[in-house]
């Protein structure tokens, strides 16, 4: 199926209103994981905005498809997406984790209308992926499982486990996603612990793997559809990202995974974005 | 509650893991919530018959524990009743951040079941022997801990549990346990229960110490000391009633359990008293130390486990209470 220029255009305004929004909200408390939440913002205008099968005046929809955000410290960028698809008011953003909040640090599907799932640890969120794909198996439900899962998580034993697994029982209605922006909090994911070959690694582990250009919405799209006429395997695609893209303060920044942000510098970010948003849409 | 005492005080002959998996298969032929999980024990949990009925609702994950419980949480969330096991060691301390997140901070509904309890473990020795898991799993805010102490408390408390929300942490002995309850006995989840009526001084004892407490009962009766004998198999939530009326009425308390004294029955037992009623308190159970193997009546003279630790216990407890009084 084509996509037309229209929708590609509807998508790109939505993911510069995500990142419009996730700046707001963490400059309103002055701090936040900004970059982690920054490279996940055109996934998440994707799947919010084309390809999630969804009702947002019913969460709870038990034949939605779910998103798990493994990645959990993205949440300030999940939430935007929320408030913008209507699932909460959108002056709720900006109580972001202030006392009594629904809208804490790391998603918390007890909390926040549209979180389908509770994360936080690290790696966790893969094996609870898993669980709910099976799940909705043995309901004989056709919906999808969407996982997102950072480079820096790759780390973490319980997302090898969690692929096993899911390769195992063929759970071709799960698809992952690696917000692969190559940084972590202590630096650089190759100096660290490098994942190498990850897409490899996946392939070994019995899935199909993709790549995606994860700042073009259009790419991204496009290998989602691909990974949806995959049968008998689960699919993973790696998003070849900038920690803290499209934010002028902390794109390419080292120390950008949690950041001060002052006024000033989001004002200067957000008058960039605004700028952007009028190009897309031409008003 | 509704509970008959067995006679005889003999080893059943139904295994625990044997009524387990019969109950579970019960269980699962009237609602279809049910699921089971394991890390490559279900041969060992005697499980086989579920898997071969129920193929497709028995997840034998491989050895990744960790992952087990995740996978358990998540097929809650779309509304499953998972029962998911490994020995105890591995069902708790082994995966403790997955239980405390996935399950139950995502207020997920997860029965988890670790089996061989403390000395129970024998042969597997140390590395597999938890006299930790309770303490562990009681730092979990709104955990239900359950020790069942035989077959007949068992079946009861694996069919009350899959139509209760929330995460529980079942310690379960995998052979043959001394018959305490009469079959279709019925248990209140937070009620101890007291099996024997005695005035000198209580014992609040769990699963094996439950059996090696009326043993010690009627060693203390033949020097006409009166112990009352209650079977505290819910750790958590503890019922503190209880506790605060045998420490009014006997004056002294001695726990039992298959277990450290940290953190275990001991301690919560000693948290309760020493709040509301403080009363001369005694605890048996391993004190601070790590496992090793043998046979269980070794493990239980070596760790101090055994029906004269108790007794010794008692009558050191009474003995505390007359210097109280002099």
């Amino acid at each position: 199926m084509d996509i037309s220029a229209q929708k590609i255009k509807e998508l790109k305004a939505f993911a510069i209103k995500i990142r419009i929004e996730t700046i707001k909200e963490t400059a309103d408390l002055g701090f936040g994981h900004l970059g982690g939440a920054m490279s996940v913002v055109e996934l998440l205008a994707v799947l919010y905005g084309e390809v999630m099968k969804i009702d947002p005046k019913n969460p709870d929809w038990p034949d939605r498809d779910w998103l798990i955000c493994s990645k959990g410290h993205a949440g300030p960028a999940v939430y935007a997406a929320l408030a913008l698809k209507g699932y909460f008011p959108l002056e709720e953003l900006s109580t972001l984790n202030k006392p009594g909040t629904n809208l804490p640090s790391h998603c918390d599907r007890n909390k926040t209308p549209g979180i389908d799932m509770t994360t936080g640890s690290l790696g966790q969120g893969a094996s609870l992926a898993v669980g709910v794909a099976l799940g909705h198996r043995l309901d004989k439900r056709d919906n999808y499982t969407y996982l997102i899962l950072g480079d820096g998580e790759l780390q973490e034993g319980q997302v090898w486990e969690a692929a096993m697994l899911a390769a195992h029982h063929g759970l071709d209605r799960l698809i992952a996603f690696v917000d692969y922006n190559k940084q972590q909090l202590d630096g650089y994911v190759r100096d660290i612990n490098d994942p190498g070959d990850i897409s490899g690694k996946f392939e070994s582990f019995g899935w199909n793997a993709y790549k995606a250009d994860g700042r073009d919405v259009a790419d991204i799209l496009d290998r989602i559809k691909s990974a949806k006429l995959a049968k008998g395997k689960p699919s993973v695609i790696v998003l070849d990202t900038i920690k803290g893209q499209g934010c002028t303060f902390a794109e390419g920044k080292l120390d950008n995974h949690h950041m001060t942000i002052s006024r000033e510098q989001a004002e200067e970010a957000l008058a960039v974005l605004y700028k952007e948003l009028e190009e897309v849409t031409g008003q | 509650m509704s509970i008959k005492l067995a006679q005889g005080g003999r080893p059943d002959e139904l295994e625990m893991r044997t009524c387990y998996c019969n109950t579970l298969m019960e269980l699962a032929a009237r609602d279809d919530r049910i699921v089971v999980l394991d890390a490559d024990l279900m041969k060992s949990m005697g499980m086989m018959p579920f898997k071969l009925k129920y193929p497709d609702r028995a997840f034998d994950v491989g050895v990744q524990e960790a992952n087990m419980i995740g996978v358990a949480a998540g097929l809650s969330a779309t509304g499953k009743v998972p029962f998911a096991h490994s020995f105890g060691p591995f069902a708790t301390r082994r995966c403790f951040d997955q239980v405390f997140l996935s399950a139950a901070y995502a207020r997920l509904n997860v029965r988890i079941v670790g089996s061989d309890p403390g000395i129970t473990a024998a042969y597997n020795g140390g590395t597999h022997m938890p006299f930790e898991d309770l303490g562990i799993m009681r730092n979990v805010p709104g955990i239900t801990i359950i020790e069942p102490t035989d077959a007949a408390m068992l079946k009861d408390i694996v069919i009350q549990t899959a139509d209760l929300y929330g995460v529980f942490y079942i310690r379960l002995l995998r052979r043959n346990a001394v018959r305490i309850y009469e079959d279709g006995s019925r248990f209140e989840i937070g009620k101890a229960v007291p099996l024997r009526d005695g005035t000198d001084a209580t014992v609040f004892a769990m699963g094996y110490l439950v059996n090696e407490s009326l043993r010690a009962a009627d060693m203390l009766a033949e020097d006409g000391i009166s112990l009352r004998v209650v079977n505290m198999f819910t750790l958590k939530p503890i019922d503190k009633e209880m506790i605060i009326k045998c420490a009014e009425e006997t004056g002294a308390i001695v726990t039992a359990e298959n277990h450290s004294i940290i953190n275990g029955l001991g301690s919560a037992v000693a948290e309760v008293l020493s709040e509301h009623c403080p009363v001369p308190l005694r605890r048996v159970g391993v004190r601070d130390m790590f496992g090793e193997v043998g046979p269980v009546d070794y493990l239980a003279k070596r760790f101090g486990l055994t029906a004269e630790d108790v007794a010794r216990n008692v009558r050191e407890a009474i003995e505390l209470k007359a210097q109280r009084k002099r």
